[in-house]
């Protein structure tokens, strides 16, 4: 049963602040002056996390045994050591999480919006409260630097559920009353690269509207989910609005054809996104697909060159390049060529590499083994295809999956690594002599989910944003996320779109 | 004795023009009417006008392409007349064809309100000019039911349009001719040639290279049975292409109707001095 009074408002002790992770300001500064100065490590503390040994599935607000009685463990991909293991659903685990989520969605979609906004705005306030815990706990299971999942990844889905509790009870205002409704049971699928993020862009719209949700964390980074399930419980969500079922591509494509499931919401490669894309075909299901994409990213004559440098580095090296947006194909002005990449690689020299929870580090590891063997294999195409590859000197550590920054230049647009999405901390560089080449260029793939521009010409920054065709463009910024600002592709990197008020519309039935 | 009346030769609408099916092929429609077959060549032929229209026609202002729809209304309304046969005649027809028109003029008056409708300036936490503006998709290709023939054509083709999209359309098979007339109010209405196109056929033939083309960036599949709905969408997957599905009967006229055309994008600028 589902309580129908309203959740009071539990007094915080504090307000942990949140603030932006910086993308400009480093100084140039000479490289031999650098090498001398003095690194020691500064590792954040993990004793004050407390990982359970064997986690269960999520489902009807308790964590319980799968009926497959099947387990596989998760590892650092740092050191490849296991950190816990974790159930593998079946066909009946996603049968009960399904029918218990359509058993809460009967209450829960008819609980008032201002109800619904309480307990998001709780969960926003928990995810606060234990950030330090989620953020070791994200950077142990997926690799990812500890100053990325503290100051981006932790905040950011804190406040992607303030974001949308506040919706919760104000869709009356922006949408015809009377003439929208909840869908359903939505099944919500996604990917390795920003586990607890996904999530929150996940969960928090599907609440806010007031559906339920069965929710498959990826198989390599299933923890922040679990403890998620947990931050349910202290928020005392009502039991089955959200559900976790943990497992790897199976139990995803059970989950997908459950007939049970109204809606389905898939983050990933955009391989499998065709393949439920196919599946769905026909069965009046929802759909919303974010998936791949090769971003152009482009640097005109004019544009700031150090502040240019420090965002094509954000753009990709930012976790490892596994990011779906990252900026992938730099193009630059062939007049500035020259000395930006000389100041590109000086900048990448100095990108350090290594242990994730250390509060230096730049690079992490890389997500898994498959991974590492996916960049390494398109690397290997790049070279064997004619373009020049640099790497600067990096020490790589002996166990765990690493991968050193790469740039490669005398890219043809023909290229794989200028066509295929790589994934990794890998950038392919071409150069354009005018503004409609680079256009041309830019929006020469099959993908369309960010593009990004660099220029100080406001006239030339808009005229290159209505052209190019991409869901997001970043002009003279990049990587930039904010739960008001909706996000998602053209083309073959997927539609509908997550934040904003256009977001909710994907998880509303509108008659 | 009165002379043989001049028969109209049904033809396509492709690319400004009227044509006979590159295929040389056509169909016998109830009067003894043979009616072009369309083939997959003529839908590739199509789709690439299609193409080359569409960024002319998405850059003309709003209020530019407002008026064209309008425009489409004033032929149609004059024309009215020579719909009235093919349409069955009497006050059904007169009431298709009213409904068509108000349809036109919707569409006319939304060209222009689009951006503000679906679009928004967001207040992102941190210093950046943010906004969200819808944009027209591109090419879209739209099934029309069977029966009416003409209704939902009509209203789907002027909500893809007017926000700048260019449409391919296979019409009604088995009552095709309100729909091919439609070309002329077209023509007449000044619409670019290439930005929509109107292909009688077999649907069973063209209806799986729709799904597949991939150069059509969305399908209004609204007047597909279940089946062929099923099929089109999952030929339509390996583009990661839109499918709007059937629409169960006529929907009452929205804006909705052309934003789903289209897609959002968001941009963001850094704010300083």
């Amino acid at each position: 049963m589902v309580d129908t009074s309203p959740p009071t408002i539990s007094p915080r002790r504090e307000v942990i602040k949140q603030e932006a992770p910086a993308v400009f300001g480093e100084e140039p500064v000479e490289p031999m002056e650098l090498d001398r100065l003095p690194y020691a490590p500064a590792l954040e503390a993990t004793d004050h996390v407390q990982l359970q040994q064997r986690y269960g599935l999520f489902i009807g607000g308790a964590f319980t045994k799968p009926k497959s009685n099947s387990y596989r463990s998760t590892i650092n991909p740092a050191t490849e050591e296991p950190l816990a293991e974790v159930a593998e659903a079946g066909s009946l685990d996603v049968d009960r999480a399904v029918a218990v989520a359509a058993s809460a969605f009967s209450t829960w979609s008819r609980l008032p919006g201002a109800h619904r906004a309480r307990y998001l705005f709780r969960i926003a306030r928990l995810i606060q409260e234990r950030s330090k815990e989620l953020a070791v706990v994200e950077t142990l299971d997926g690799g990812k630097p500890i100053r990325e999942s503290r100051d981006f990844d932790i905040p950011l889905a804190a406040q992607h559920f303030f974001y949308h509790a506040g919706w919760a009870d104000k869709l009356d205002f922006a949408f015809p009353k009377g003439r929208r409704g909840p869908l359903g049971v939505v099944a919500q699928i996604i990917p390795w690269n920003f586990p607890l993020l996904m999530l929150s862009w996940k969960i928090a719209p599907a609440l806010a509207t007031g559906n339920t949700v069965v929710l498959k964390p990826a198989e390599t980074t299933p923890l922040t989910a679990l403890l998620f399930a947990d931050i349910c419980r202290q928020a005392e969500l009502p039991d089955g609005v959200v559900n976790i079922v943990t497992g790897g591509p199976k139990c995803g494509s059970i989950l997908v054809r459950h007939p049970g499931v109204r809606k389905v919401a898939f983050t990933g490669s955009t391989a499998v996104g065709k393949e439920i894309q196919r599946v769905l075909a026909g069965s009046g299901k929802h759909l919303s697909l974010e998936l791949g994409g090769k971003a152009a990213h482009v640097v005109f004559d004019d544009a700031p060159l150090d502040q240019a440098v420090e965002g094509v580095v954000n753009g990709i090296f930012f976790n490892q390049g596994h990011v779906c947006c990252a900026g992938s194909r730099l193009l630059v002005q062939e007049s500035i060529a020259e000395p930006f990449m000389r100041r590109l690689r000086r900048r990448v020299g100095r990108l350090r590499l290594g242990d994730p929870l250390d509060k230096n580090t730049d690079i992490g590891a890389i997500n898994s083994r498959e991974q590492l063997q996916r960049i390494s294999a398109l690397v290997e195409s790049g070279v064997a295809e004619g373009a020049h590859i640099y790497q600067p000197p990096c020490h790589l550590p002996e166990r765990g999956f690493w991968f050193a920054p790469t740039i490669f230049t005398e890219v043809s647009p023909a290229h794989r690594i200028a066509r295929e999405e790589i994934f990794g901390p890998v950038l392919p560089v071409m150069t354009f002599r005018t503004a409609a080449e680079a256009v041309a260029r830019g929006n020469n793939t099959r993908y369309g989910l960010s593009a990004g521009v660099w220029t100080t010409k406001g006239s030339r920054i808009l005229w290159m944003a209505e052209r190019m065709r991409s869901g997001v463009v970043w002009a003279n910024t990049y990587n930039q996320f904010d739960p008001a600002a909706p996000f998602g592709g053209f083309r073959e990197s997927g539609f509908g779109r997550e934040g904003g008020v256009q977001g909710l519309a994907d998880y509303l039935e509108l008659k | 004795m009165t002379p043989p009346s001049v028969a109209k030769t049904p033809k396509l609408y492709l690319d400004g023009a009227f044509s006979r099916s590159e295929s040389g092929r056509v169909y016998e429609v109830a009067g003894m009417i043979n009616v072009p077959r369309a083939s997959r060549k003529d839908l590739r032929d199509a789709v690439a006008a299609a193409r080359r229209a569409q960024p002319a026609w998405g850059a003309r202002t709003a209020y530019n392409r407002g008026q064209v729809l309008y425009r489409i209304a004033e032929m149609m309304e004059t024309g009215r007349g020579q719909f009235a046969s093919p349409l069955g005649g009497g006050r059904a027809a007169a009431r298709q064809l009213d409904r068509c028109l108000d349809s036109l003029v919707f569409f006319a008056g939304a060209a222009d309100k689009l951006v503000q409708l679906g679009g928004s300036v967001n207040s992102v936490a941190g210093p950046y000019f943010n906004f969200t503006v819808p944009e027209p998709i591109g090419v879209v290709a739209l099934v029309a039911p069977q029966k009416p023939a003409l209704l939902p054509l009509v209203t789907g083709l002027a909500a893809a349009v007017c926000s700048g999209n260019a449409l391919v359309a296979v019409v009604s098979e088995i009552d095709p001719l309100p729909g091919l007339l439609l070309g002329e109010s077209l023509q007449n209405g000044d619409l670019p040639p290439g930005v929509a196109a109107l292909l009688s056929g077999f649907r069973s033939e063209l209806l799986p290279w729709v799904g597949s083309h991939r150069d059509v960036d969305l399908v209004d599949a609204c007047g597909c049975t279940s089946d062929e709905w099923t099929e089109l969408a999952r030929a339509a997957a390996d583009s990661v292409k839109r499918v709007l599905p059937p629409t169960p009967r006529s929907s009452p006229l929205t804006p909705e109707l052309a934003l789903r055309c289209m897609e959002l994008k968001t941009v963001w600028h850094p704010v300083g001095v």
